[in-house]
């Protein structure tokens, strides 16, 4: 299902075999992946513009610019008290966030230290990973999960490493969720004490809202986007817990300016960790494979400690 | 964003509180939603509007709360109010603020048409 207007069906795959409720488990690792409970069929969703609700907010226009972030807040309904009133008080991703609990539970257990990687499209992110698996070898078990609208050209490229890879083909959604990467870890050889790197769809908007159940979102900023996306962007940036500006091997050519690009992102989030790299040229790369150790030591020693307060 | 993914999940929250309340018709939906949670309130509506045709809540009332954005700004070591997330603090104008409030997606209440007293049977 698209999850921006709704419309056309899920298309979702798993490794390009679709993802239709599968009869019986086949090798070819096909899985059903059904809508949650209760959601209307697909075709139910047709683009019928709805007719204009009486409170409708209007968006605010400026010369130049048309707002949907401003408006009034809105008048309570008439004639809420005349049916029962039921306090709820559910936070709306609190499914998502549930499944996610779960997957933090499964990865803790068998010591799996999992960032979730975000950027805008063509930022770099799988030669980034290629080029991490590859100087991890030896050192650190790596799985991939890779999340993409369409095609298996990502995960083809980590296989190509040795690393085991899961393409979750997400059809026109724009984001993994937690359900899709908890489907995932039951057909992915995920090592004990392994790093498990999830590169999720290329959008800067959407994963920023969805736990995935990761130790770390990791959001990537090439030097060839604009300094300015840590502002345009902000949810990605303020959910991340650390920054890699990569593509530095191009900066001589470029008027990119690294330390507005960084003022700029500790606007949003002052406690945000940054990290220069060049998968290219492989500088920075040592201080980022430092901090993906440590993260993957503590891991793996706080799994550790839980086996032995178990036995 | 994915307006869409939070309609249904509001949708999943109203049915299950109306099946286990016996309801047999929702009438309003009251929503939470923070100023610095980025959702799209006119996008949401109009998600709503798709998602809750057909559904026991088909007609109902959709009131959207909106809650200010407050961050703890560690300059001034105290709560201030923010509009956007990168907003610079009100008093000291630095962007040591961290977001306090204002981040919540919620379902807040909603109003139940008093449905025959018939628990555990609503499809």
């Amino acid at each position: 299902m698209c999850t921006v207007c709704g419309c056309g069906s899920g298309e979702l795959r798993y490794n390009g075999q679709p993802a239709r409720p599968a009869a019986s488990p086949k090798a070819s690792s096909s899985v059903g992946f059904k809508p949650a409970a209760g959601a209307a069929p697909a075709s139910a969703r047709t683009h019928t513009p709805a007719p204009p609700a009486v409170e409708t907010h209007r968006p605010t226009a400026s010369a130049g610019a048309l707002h949907y972030g401003h408006g009034p807040a809105h008048a309570h309904a008439p004639g809420l008290s005349q049916a029962q009133m039921v306090k709820i008080e559910q936070d709306i991703l609190g499914k998502n966030d549930r499944l996610a609990a779960a997957n933090r539970d499964w990865l803790a257990r068998r010591g799996v230290f999992a960032l979730n990687l975000v950027s805008s499209p063509g930022s770099g992110k799988t030669t980034l990973l290629v080029e991490t698996i590859r100087r991890l070898a030896g050192r650190l078990p790596v799985a991939v999960i890779e999340g993409d609208q369409q095609t298996e050209f990502d995960a083809e490229r980590i296989r190509a490493t040795g690393a085991p890879a899961l393409q979750i083909n997400t059809g026109k959604g724009c984001h993994l969720d937690a359900h899709m990467v908890g489907e995932a870890f039951a057909r992915l050889a995920i090592p004990p004490r392994s790093l498990l790197l999830i590169e999720n769809v290329g959008n800067l908007v959407c994963p920023a809202a969805f736990d995935l159940g990761e130790a770390h979102k990791v959001v990537i900023l090439s030097v060839t986007e604009g300094e300015d996306k840590p502002l345009k962007y902000p949810d990605m940036f303020a959910a991340a817990d650390l920054m890699l500006l990569s593509k530095t091997d191009l900066l001589p050519h470029l008027s990119f300016d690294v330390q507005r690009a960084i003022d700029f992102a500790r606007r949003v989030n002052p406690g945000l960790r940054v990290l220069q790299l060049s998968s290219t040229s492989g500088e920075g790369f040592d201080a980022w494979l430092d901090w993906i150790a440590d993260g993957a030591a503590a891991a793996s020693a706080s799994a550790a400690e839980a086996v032995e307060t178990q036995s | 964003m994915h307006e869409m993914s939070l309609a249904e999940g509001v949708r999943s929250i109203v049915e299950d509180t109306a099946r286990n309340h016996g309801a047999s018709r929702v009438e309003a939906v009251v929503l939470e939603i923070g100023d610095l949670a980025a959702v799209e309130v006119e996008s949401l509506r109009f998600c709503l509007d798709v998602v809750l045709k057909d559904s026991v809540a088909d007609g109902a009332t959709v009131s959207i709360e909106r809650v200010p954005g407050t961050g703890w700004c560690l300059r001034c070591a105290e709560t201030v109010a923010i509009a956007q997330r990168y907003d610079a603090c009100p008093r000291c104008g630095g962007y040591q603020v961290q977001p306090t409030g204002g981040t919540e997606m919620r379902v807040k209440e909603m109003a139940l048409a008093s449905g025959e007293p018939t628990p555990e049977k609503e499809s």
